[in-house]
């Protein structure tokens, strides 16, 4: 591993902490532009986090103290999550074999934490969104690890750093249709769980139909703070993995130049996601799970083409 | 002495005391059975009113395809047998009959407080019993008082087996104001006011009710075709604004934001065109006894014709983006039914009933002022669910649009007379009558007793909400909890108006 991929690596994680709560403003703008309105400022999570970081925290008196460690914990599990993947076109330095399953992992812990937490608080508009997350999250598991048996076959490698840079790059010479069908898998599994559109509302202030929001109702100050800027590395983290599988960022011959394509394609992610929530309404509960186990039959098929497709 | 069992009058209506039929309970009990289960007659008002020869139960019955209310009495008991239990109609009234005066309708399935006004200790709203689930598998979730936005407060109880709804129990009242009491002694100075904040978005149409009751009571009263014409044109510019009020509210609910936002913006454009006559944006003062508070010249009438037709379409617009979004259909569709059969046992009223496919709607089955002049038909949808409600809202935006056009077109012309109408002065003493009007939620009753000397001596009110918010409950009846907020908001039922 050479001195410049390291540095293009480091600078790429820089971005992606820096930069994260970015992409939300990014999705409000272009959800405003649909709805012909001006808007909030792009800045305005840096704002808004500012001033939960000023507050203080009011922890329910219900709570025996497992729902403020759901905030640390879930920030922490997305960081570890993040510092495996290959940023920037570039593997982690951390990366090493079989860290694929970690990383699955890594993003359970984050929700496990979650869900205790929103459980622990006693109430019931937390329970149910607990309910809902578990529910929803074990089909979009199944979805996601799909798409990782298709990318370690098409590899042959069990690490982060080879599955997905390599993917991009042999994907696209041999089994394009493939690949196709694992994007569109994966772009459902970062919409489910991202907590957007059709799958969850962000925006919603309607207790009974929340998801994720349900969850941290009980949160305030600097806790909630964490939780949604762990909410916003979570999309730094799909938004990268699913670039990085697509994009054959190996071709790139300046690092630099791959670092720059890189961060753009998250933010590319980012418009989608606002187009997407911009374009469909919500899908009612009943139907959530016909999307994620369509997400899973698409990776299915994936799978079935490479092996037998030729 | 043989009399008819029912006082007929037309909306509004007026005669004197004597001719109110005063019959033995039994009789009475019988009557309001035959004609609500078998004459498809619905029950508009039911109350007590202390008369001077003792307490007596009026009903008021409205019979849509006479276009008359029909008008009841009986000398009121201290107990006696439930209507609710054979015709369901009754249940919220009966409840409300018992809180305020103590009489018991025996049998009566959910004797509750309605509003938790009586002041008796421990009788608060919410603290109180509750239908219900016991098991492992069951839930409880309750909702409010105080809820995430800004509306107005009420309780909702959920008993759910996981995301299924088994029943939805509303409790109400904290929005009890003592309305019916304020305006015994009237009318006054104040009467006006109060009407118009009962429900203050259906202002227009409460204050047309209003003075279709003083109308009524004094028969040289008369509004000038002119006059109507306003009138007209305040009443559906409020139910316009409001109809996309709540589209708006849908679409932003299943996280449509296109629509939300622009009919958002929409629906103050219209509020606007009201605040253009009288100088607030809900009509408040607009609708005064004899015509109207503000005149409408031509010169206005031309300007409000030509931003009308602007906003109407943009409305279009905005409204087919919802509408053809598959998305936003699904969601709608088979969301929160209420089946023609529930909605004619509860008696639904506006658009909650004719989501369901009834034909109720008083501008048309009882025509009022210049809605006489009018060949209307009801906006009709059979299948009573969310998507039956947006859609008849949508209908009657179309045909409130070319109403509102056809006054303005008739204010901007010079055909109708300029006179002035005769301004109700005094009221007949010893008289009763009723009015009926269609707000943009459904039909809001009116019921006036004078006494000798021509004061209020009793004002029914009965508000649209009063008779739907049952309706909500039924239609979350084996539902997903996550729909409530469209059921709710499909439905859009008002606290105040309920509570009074």
């Amino acid at each position: 591993m050479s001195d410049a991929s390291v540095w293009v690596w480091g600078v790429s994680l820089l971005l992606a902490l820096v930069l994260a709560p970015l992409q939300l403003g990014v999705i409000a703008k272009v959800k405003s532009f649909f709805g012909g309105r001006r808007g909030p400022s792009v800045l305005q999570w840096y704002h808004d986090l500012w001033k939960l970081l000023r507050k203080e925290s009011v922890c329910s008196s219900t709570s025996a103290g497992l729902v403020r460690l759901a905030p640390p914990v879930g920030v922490a599990s997305c960081l570890c999550a993040l510092s495996l993947l290959p940023l920037g076109f570039m593997d982690s330095p951390l990366g090493f074999t079989g860290d694929i399953i970690v990383f699955l992992y890594l993003l359970g812990i984050g929700r496990l934490a979650l869900v205790l937490g929103a459980l622990d608080t006693g109430s019931s508009f937390e329970g149910m969104g607990a309910s809902r997350e578990l529910h929803f999250s074990a089909l979009a598991e199944m979805a996601i690890v799909a798409v990782v048996v298709f990318l370690v076959m098409l590899t042959h490698d069990y690490s982060l750093g080879g599955v997905l840079n390599t993917a991009g790059t042999e994907a696209w010479r041999g089994s394009g249709t493939s690949l196709i069908l694992i994007v569109i898998a994966l772009l459902l599994v970062t919409l489910a769980e991202n907590c957007r559109v059709p799958f969850d509302d962000p925006e919603t202030h309607l207790e009974l139909t929340m998801v994720h929001e349900a969850m941290v109702l009980d949160h305030a100050g600097p806790d909630l703070a964490l939780i949604h800027y762990g909410a916003a590395l979570k999309l730094w983290v799909f938004a990268a993995f699913l670039t990085t599988a697509a994009v054959p960022g190996r071709l790139f011959a300046c690092p630099w130049t791959g670092l720059a394509v890189h961060v753009a394609l998250v933010f590319v992610v980012s418009v989608a996601v606002g187009v997407i929530e911009s374009a469909m309404a919500r899908y009612r509960f009943l139907k959530v799970p016909y999307l994620l186990l369509t997400a899973s039959a698409m990776a299915a098929m994936a799978i079935f083409l490479l092996e037998f497709g030729g | 002495m043989s009399q008819q069992p029912f006082l007929l009058l037309g909306n509004p209506g007026a005669a004197s005391l004597e001719r109110l039929p005063l019959l033995p309970f039994e009789e009475f009990r019988e009557l309001l059975l035959h004609a609500v289960r078998d004459r498809g007659m619905r029950v508009s008002a039911f109350f007590a009113w202390e008369a001077r020869g003792g307490r007596r139960l009026v009903a008021a019955l409205s019979d849509d395809t006479a276009g008359r209310v029909c008008l009841t009495s009986a000398p009121a008991p201290e107990r006696y047998a439930c209507l609710t239990r054979e015709a369901a109609a009754f249940h919220w009234f009966e409840r409300e009959l018992h809180e305020e005066t103590g009489i018991v309708p025996e049998g009566h399935p959910w004797l509750k407080p309605i509003r938790f006004c009586s002041g008796r200790d421990g009788e608060e709203p919410a603290v109180t019993d509750y239908f219900r689930l016991h098991g492992h598998a069951a839930h409880e979730v309750a909702v409010g008082p105080v809820h995430a936005g800004v509306i107005e407060p009420g309780h909702f109880r959920f008993q759910c087996l996981g995301e299924d709804v088994h029943t939805l129990e509303i409790s109400l009242g904290y929005q009890h104001r003592g309305v019916e009491r304020m305006l015994v002694g009237g009318p006054s100075k104040r009467t006006p006011f109060v009407m118009e904040t009962i429900a203050g978005d259906s202002s227009a149409a409460y204050a047309g009710a209003y003075c279709g009751l003083l109308e009524a009571l004094d028969e040289d009263a008369g509004v000038s075709p002119r006059d109507a014409q306003i009138r007209l044109l305040a009443w559906e510019l409020e139910r316009i604004a409001n109809h996309i009020g709540d589209l708006g509210a849908l679409a932003g609910d299943v996280a449509f934001l296109q629509t939300a936002a622009f009919c958002g913006r929409i629906r103050g454009d219209f509020l606007n065109l009201t605040a253009a006559i009288c100088g607030n944006r809900f009509g408040r003062g607009l609708v005064t006894p004899g015509g109207v508070g503000w005149k409408v010249d031509e010169m206005l009438a031309d300007r409000l014709l030509r931003a009308l037709d602007t906003n109407a379409a943009d409305l279009s617009h905005a409204l087919e983006l919802m509408f053809e979004a598959p998305s936003v259909l699904d969601r709608l569709e088979n969301t929160g039914t209420v089946t023609d059969g529930q909605a004619r046992d509860i008696g639904l009223v506006g658009v909650a009933a004719r989501a369901c496919g009834l034909r109720r709607d008083v501008r048309v089955t009882h025509p009022y002022g210049p809605y006489g002049a009018l060949s209307l038909s009801p906006a009709t949808v059979r299948t009573g669910d969310v998507f039956a409600r947006a859609t008849v809202r949508r209908l009657e935006l179309t045909a409130s649009l070319e109403l509102a056009r056809g006054a303005l077109r008739q204010l901007a012309g010079d055909e109708l007379s300029k006179a002035a109408g005769r301004a109700p002065r005094v009221c007949r003493p010893s008289t009763i009558a009723v009015s009926l009007a269609e707000a943009w939620r459904g039909e809001v009753c009116q019921v006036a007793i004078t006494d000798g000397q021509g004061r209020f001596e009793r004002l029914k009110v009965v508000d649209p909400s009063f008779h739907n918010w049952f309706g909500l409950a039924l239609a979350l009846r084996n539902g997903q909890i996550s729909d409530f907020p469209i059921c709710n908001k499909s439905f859009n039922l008002s606290y105040c108006g309920h509570d009074l």
